[in-house]
């Protein structure tokens, strides 16, 4: 037979299931074949626009005026977008927490990160827009910037939000057991400082929004690669000011990845209906990946101080947290829920009843953050993790020791821990039993051994951890008070939604609103649907889109939290029932038998007993469009079935703030081998192994990719992905140069062990599998890193060249008659110094400093000056090196005049390309040959678009373009440039500091 | 000499897929854009448009190439292949594609594309690269789903079939 | 993300090109392989005018060798150069630092020529440039001119061509001299944050290192022995005045010129 899981039938013997078997995926044929059908593959209506976005290039600041007017004349534009008419069409977005701050999808008169949208431009195409885009001149005044977490909590910080208290937008403490007691009695007190930095799983697609509004129904229709959860559709409809049947939200067949990452599309959404109502047409905005890295979401990076109390032998009585979260500029809906997902499980997989836990969430000035693979476990477990590893250091005892020492009892289940999460299942002592034994822990330490031996920089890094998955949808309600909670109401469970039809020839449709992004769901469905019919999975056809119109869905809808194959696909199973209960009871009734001899198998329905007296599924199927009356009384349709399902564990928090702020929880033990190359200061990861307890395996090959692909995300996070900002706020790694993802040279291949031991609370046993590694990877490479150079401050991403002084100590000294370099790490100032000889006097240099028309002929690339006063002139120039070239208005001022000695020379510049500032000190010296000495020194600054994207050109550029200054004043003094080739005053700096010659 | 000028479109002739085409084009359209949205060819994929993705990878005169970093008017006169050419049937996928299939080298499939483009050069020019050159190979492509192991099998059991080591029927779609 | 509007001109001659490129000067960018360009387009960082695409010059796409010296011209892809028989034997050092240079996927399209003119200081092709001693052949409408590569270079992205001139073909020197290349990227293909190339001379070893200065800088050392060498080159490491970004620090990349030096000299001259 001709279909994907054909050749596969020969193996499938009656009585087995489908579900446990990697039969080929359904979706692949098309996908292999270009006939994905992504949202910017798909047709729009005919006249739909296209829209850019204008983003802020400064960190924080007012916007002092916006002039659209040339922008609205450019070819093609319809439309232009500020802050005040999206105000004026929508609503500010919900915030999590209880305070008078609004969260708006575009900047109102104040920018706060790098990368806001200031403004939506909307033309017949993209380019149009964006050529009208970079014709709006904006006028900001920047405000002083933190971006620190711990800075932002100082009083005398800038501040964000008036409706905060400082910066901080959440403070809670939370005490469970009596962990003063057990601090104080315990023999040690062992704590850790870490930070976890910022990173995502930055899918491959971007975002997408196609919307259109109806004025005459005043209703929106969003097509959107959105992944959930659809909690999110009453924030948008409210935004939009529309009641939610008024919001048509869909999703396209296929989504190129998500990773959580395009749960933050949601802003993007009211910003483009928006767009679309003023407009009045479609309008489709498809993300670039500038705009992705710089401005989509991010993970949270967290500041966290972890203390345990621990006795001698390495038991841990209790743990005190102190946590300051990061989230950005905007508290963002769902936030702050990556701080409160994992709070039922801040002890890990450990038996520890005694916890201490202080919560702080505060905005900085940087990229919202939003959902990501793993959320919030990365950040707990980096500490815990970490934490434990201490304890054995410092208490001298094995790290695996002191893990097993600790692990939840195997005969605890379902266990309770100290803040309220139900652990359902497991047996850890038997995963990590045999992930020592199948991962050959014994080889790998000799191997360590061996390595050492030669003076090899090797280590061992260990990880035990609980992943939860089917998050409760009231967990976030722990930010808030008991008393809070109370007067908000209950929140809480995780509706999943499945629809099973079937049709007038019998042929059965599965609809989930699941929203996958290449995990597969339509073949597990198919599989899943398939057992229970008895039917092969190609019999099946799933349809995983979702239109909030037209489907089953709920606010728990969507893509998250590793709900699928726990929740959705144990929902469908329970649909698919409800419909077999049915027609086996029609069978039962034309066979002559009773219901419980009924058995579905291989396209019939029929007499367990009597095998040949059996009917055919379609035909009885069908029963119910052709001939409802002959169906026996009282048993119903089967032609459509949509069963609701939320597990009755997932409660609202308690008034003593337990939360099980998940359904399932799955166990991973990890360990690895790493080297550190000596020269390099590379992590080599030389073995991995990660066993994995996720309940029942549905099918074994996706849940192996996701483990594998979870692992490759880890990785990426533990070495080579940051998005870093610098102190000003300028943002670093906009382009995939210099925001690094492994590629096919880094990632191993880790060995996947599995055991399988089911939840008793889901309808299939399955947990959730996909984020495990995203939560236990990175910290078990830091371990062994941590390990191999016996060192206790680990920072993420293992940059090697953090660790050379770990490594080398202290660099040798420079050469005799060299300053050694003070440059403090980090900070991305240019300085600079330099001189030139000029054949005029020192009094005609400081006049033509002084005069506009010297100063239009020196600074490069000048085109008018005009004079402000006699120190302070306006300049129009184009600056650039290579081929980088954009035109900047300046401002130059000259101040500690000293004529004609010195004098200082101000400056800043703000144009499309960035901004820059700096300042330099000019001092005039006459030589002995009657001409004059010109020395220089400066500082300057850069930011904005230039600083994202072409950070590691910026240095090199600023001083090329100081040099062609400096060459040019000498020019015009009458002085030969020092090297007539190059014309450059560049040169002879070269020389003088080695430039190879 | 021909002058292109900004604002107004060209004419482009080329072959794509072994079939004559022409479309229009402004100097400044992208090959991706032009693909995508003028031929209709959604195949192709755009990540990144700087070159670092690999998902926009098409075949220019044979040889891989970033479809992002070329625009419509350079590929004038080439021949030019896309992911749409690899079946050899609708309803049937070629012996690298079902590898992929088979291996689950894919999983939201949007980087897809561009990986078995680059792979169908490779492998037109050495029958028998090793996995060392494989890797090589594709490190111009980013996959966030897979962790890669999976694609790097695909392409070996691809290479052996396509050499002759092993027979396969010819899988169906 | 998309470039912003411009003339494309399809050169049949070299002539037209240089026409062009004397009436607009720097309005106009050579187009070759574009593969450095074209990023900076779509980014809009780069806004020409025009540009002029010199890949339909067969004149250009030729290598060849004269003599002892190598002539690779405009239109020569890297991936070319790197299938070209010879290349192992009369141009070692280029065969080496080559494979580093992008991917399969970037090198089938950039050129050689192109690499160079864009001067980044972190990439491959410019610094065995230095390395090997080469030149560069300038042609505008008016003059052709050969310029030396330690004077070719004079800052990030900077270099002396003319704004009426392109780079018509470099040159390198068939070198039969002991060579020796290494680089340390983040992650494989990566721009350098060191990259580094030894070749044998007369008197010892001329050692080039890009990735640290504004462009890629060769120094001659005479034949040095244990700390000789270490201090020579911990002077040569701190003369390139390096920086620091998000991908390394100075101090890391001294350590580089540091350690890989002194491997890469032990290695030409063992
Ligand atoms: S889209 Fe072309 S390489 Fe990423
Ligand atoms: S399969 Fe999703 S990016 Fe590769």
């Amino acid at each position: 037979m001709a279909d994907a899981a054909g050749h596969l039938l020969d193996h499938h013997e009656a009585g087995s299931t489908w579900v446990g078997k990697s039969i080929p995926r359904v979706e692949d044929a098309s996908l292999l074949s270009g006939r994905g059908r992504f949202i910017d593959d798909l047709g729009v209506r005919p006249g739909t626009l296209h829209a850019a976005i204008l983003r802020s290039p400064h960190a924080h600041a007012d916007i002092v005026s916006i002039d659209i007017s040339a922008a609205k004349q450019s070819p093609g534009v319809v439309a232009v977008l500020t802050g005040e008419d999206v105000t004026s069409l929508t609503t500010s977005l919900v915030v999590g927490v209880k305070a008078p701050v609004e969260c708006w999808p575009i900047a109102v008169g104040r920018v706060r990160y790098v990368g806001e949208p200031v403004a939506v431009i909307v033309a017949t195409d993209r380019y149009l827009a964006e050529d009208a885009a970079d014709l709006i001149d904006v006028q900001y005044r920047p405000r002083p910037v933190v971006c620190d977490p711990l800075a932002a909590l100082s009083p005398d910080a800038p501040v964000l939000h008036d409706g905060f208290k400082g910066n901080v937008a959440s403070d809670r403490t939370f005490r469970y057991g009596d962990p003063e007691q057990a601090f104080a009695s315990a023999a040690h007190r062992i704590s850790i400082d870490i930070r976890y930095p910022r990173n995502s799983c930055t899918p491959i697609e971007t975002y997408g929004v196609v919307a259109d509004y109806d004025a005459g129904e005043d209703a929106y229709d969003v097509l959107s690669n959105f992944q959930g959860p659809f909690s999110i559709h009453a924030v948008l409809s409210r935004a939009l000011r529309v009641p939610g049947n008024r919001l048509r939200l869909r999703t396209p067949p296929d989504s190129g990845g998500s990773f959580g990452v395009k749960q933050g599309v949601f802003p993007y959404i009211v910003l483009i209906a928006a767009a679309a109502r003023a407009a009045d047409r479609p309008v489709k905005w498809i993300e670039d990946r500038l705009e992705h890295l710089t401005a989509s979401v991010s993970a949270t990076n967290r500041a966290t101080t972890l203390s345990a109390a621990v006795s001698d032998d390495g038991r841990i009585l209790a743990l005190d947290w102190d946590q300051v979260e990061d989230c950005g500029a905007h508290l963002r809906a769902p936030e702050p829920a990556t701080l409160y997902r994992m709070h039922g499980n801040l002890t890990g997989a450990y038996d520890i009843r005694h916890l201490k836990v202080r919560n702080r969430v505060v905005v900085t000035n940087k990229t919202p953050t939003g959902l990501n693979r793993g959320f919030g476990g990365p950040q707990v477990y980096f500490a815990l993790e970490r934490l434990v590893q201490r304890i054995a250091v410092e208490l001298n005892l094995d790290p695996l020791d002191v893990i097993r020492r600790n692990l939840v009892a195997a005969g605890a289940f379902p266990y309770r821990t100290a803040s309220g999460a139900l652990l359902d299942s497991g047996d850890y002592q038997e995963a990590i039993r045999r992930g020592v034994v199948e991962g050959g822990l014994a080889a790998l330490k000799a191997r360590r051994d061996a390595a050492r031996a030669q003076g090899r920089l090797y280590g061992i890094g260990y990880t035990a951890v609980v992943e939860p998955s089917v998050s409760n949808m009231g967990y976030i309600t722990t930010v808030l008070t008991p008393a809070e909670r109370r007067k908000a109401g209950p929140k809480n469970g995780a509706q999943a939604t499945a629809t099973i039809s079937i049709d007038p020839v019998g042929s059965v449709s599965v609809h989930v609103s699941s929203v996958p992004q290449g995990q597969g769901h339509r073949t597990v469905l198919s599989q899943v649907v398939a057992d229970v019919f008895g039917l092969t999975p190609s019999d099946i056809r799933v349809n995983t889109e979702l239109d909030t119109t037209k489907d089953a869905w709920s606010i728990a809808s969507g893509n998250y939290a590793s709900r699928f194959a726990p929740a959705v696909a144990g929902t469908a199973k329970l649909a698919a029932e409800r419909i077999a209960q049915r027609l086996a009871c029609i069978a039962a009734s034309q066979l002559n038998t009773e219901v419980d001899d009924i058995a579905f198998v291989a396209g019939h329905v029929g007499s367990k007993r009597n095998p040949d007296n059996k009917v055919s599924f379609s035909r009885l199927a069908g029963l119910s469009h052709w001939s409802p009356g002959a169906l026996p009384d009282g048993v119903g349709q089967t032609i459509r079935e949509t069963v609701f399902w939320t597990p009755p564990e997932l409660t609202a928090p308690d008034d003593a703030d337990h939360i099980n702020s998940s359904l399932c929880h799955g166990f991973i033990f990890d360990f690895c081998g790493v080297e550190i190359d000596r020269v390099t200061l590379q992590t080599r990861i030389d073995r991995y192994v990660t066993m994995h307890d996720c309940g029942t395996i549905l099918h074994p090959a996706m849940v192996d990719g996701q483990i594998r692909g979870g692992f490759a995300q880890a990785l990426g996070a533990a070495l080579y992905e940051e998005f870093a900002y610098a102190p000003d706020g300028s943002f670093l790694t906009g382009t995939f140069a210099d925001y690094l993802l492994p590629t096919t040279m880094e990632v191993p291949d880790p060995l996947i062990l599995h055991m399988q031991t089911p939840s008793p609370f889901t309808p299939l046993g399955a947990k959730g599998v996909g984020e495990g590694n995203c939560m236990s990877t990175p910290v078990c490479i830091a371990n062994a890193v941590a390990d191999a150079l016996a060192t206790k401050d680990i920072d993420l991403p293992l940059v090697p060249a953090k660790l050379a002084d770990i490594v080398r100590g202290a660099e040798p000294a420079p050469p005799a008659g060299r300053a050694a370099d003070t440059k403090r790490t980090g900070d991305r100032s240019l300085r600079g110094e330099g001189q030139a000889t000029v054949a005029a006097s020192a009094e005609r240099v400081w006049a033509m400093l002084l005069d506009p028309a010297t100063l239009q002929a020196v600074i490069p690339g000048c085109h008018h000056v005009e004079k402000l006063s006699d120190t302070h002139f306006r300049a129009e120039v184009t600056l650039g090196i290579g081929p980088v070239k954009g035109r900047y208005r300046a401002e130059v001022r000259l101040s500690d005049l000293d004529p004609p000695h010195a004098v200082t020379l101000g400056g800043s510049a703000e144009g499309g390309l960035g901004f820059g500032g700096g300042e330099g000190r000019i001092t005039l010296a006459p030589t002995a040959s009657g001409g004059t000495s010109i020395h220089y020194v400066y500082e300057a600054a850069i930011g904005g678009k230039v600083a994202s994207i072409g950070g590691r050109l910026l240095d090199g550029a600023a001083r090329v373009i100081i040099g062609q200054f400096f060459a040019s004043l000498a020019r015009q003094a009458g002085g030969a440039a020092p090297n007539r080739s190059r014309g450059s005053f560049v040169a002879k700096l070269r020389r003088l500091f080695g430039g190879g010659r | 000499m021909s002058r292109l000028q900004a604002g107004r479109r060209h004419p482009v002739r080329f072959s794509l897929n072994g079939k004559p085409c022409t479309g229009e084009a402004e100097p400044r359209l992208l090959l991706t854009d032009f693909l995508r949205h003028q031929i209709g060819m959604t195949g192709t994929h755009v990540g990144c448009e700087h070159g670092v993705c690999g998902a926009c990878t098409v075949s220019i005169d044979g040889s891989p190439a970033r479809a992002c970093l070329t625009l419509a008017a350079q590929v004038d006169g080439c021949e030019v292949r896309t992911v749409e050419s690899l079946a050899p049937s609708a309803g049937r996928l070629g012996i690298l594609q079902a590898a992929f299939k088979r291996n689950h080298a894919l999983q939201c499939g949007f980087c897809t594309a561009g990986i078995l483009m680059s792979l169908d050069c490779l492998l037109r020019d050495h029958p028998r690269p090793d996995e060392a050159t494989i890797r090589d190979f594709l490190s111009g492509h980013l996959c966030r789903c897979t962790g890669y192991a999976p694609i790097i099998r695909a392409a070996l059991e691809a290479a052996a079939e396509m050499a002759g080591d092993v027979s396969r029927e010819t899988t169906h779609a | 993300m998309k470039p912003a509007a411009f003339d494309y001109v399809r050169a049949e001659t070299l002539d037209e090109a240089l026409e062009v490129l004397r009436q607009e000067g720097s309005d106009a960018r050579i187009i070759a392989g574009g593969q450095s360009l074209m990023a900076m387009l779509n980014m809009r960082l780069a806004r020409p005018r025009t540009l002029i695409d010199i890949m339909r010059l067969p004149e250009l796409a030729r290598i060849d060798a004269k003599g002892d010296t190598i002539v690779v011209g405009a239109g020569v892809r890297q991936a070319a150069l790197l299938a070209w028989p010879e290349l192992g034997r009369s141009l070692q050092l280029v065969a080496l630092a080559l494979p580093w240079t992008g991917h399969a996927q970037t090198r089938s399209r950039g050129t050689v020529c192109g690499s160079i003119a864009h001067a980044d200081p972190s990439a491959e092709l410019p610094l065995v440039l230095q390395a090997l001693g080469g030149e560069v052949h300038l042609r505008s409408a008016k003059r052709r001119r050969r310029v030396a590569a330690r004077e070719f270079f004079a800052g990030m992205m900077t270099t002396v061509r003319a704004e009426d001139e392109l780079i018509e073909a470099v040159s390198f020197p068939a070198a039969q001299q002991r060579c020796a290349f290494r680089e340390v990227a983040r992650r494989h293909g990566d721009f350098a944050i060191v990259a580094a190339a030894a070749v044998q001379t007369a008197a010892g070893v001329r050692l080039a290192v890009g990735g640290v200065a504004d462009m890629p800088v060769a120094r001659d050392f005479p034949r040095l022995e244990g700390s000789a060498l270490d201090e020579a080159l911990n002077a040569f490491a701190y003369e390139l005045d390096a920086r620091d970004d998000v991908h390394a620090t100075a101090r890391y990349r001294r350590d580089l010129v540091r350690l890989i030096g002194r491997d890469l000299v032990r290695e030409v001259l063992p």
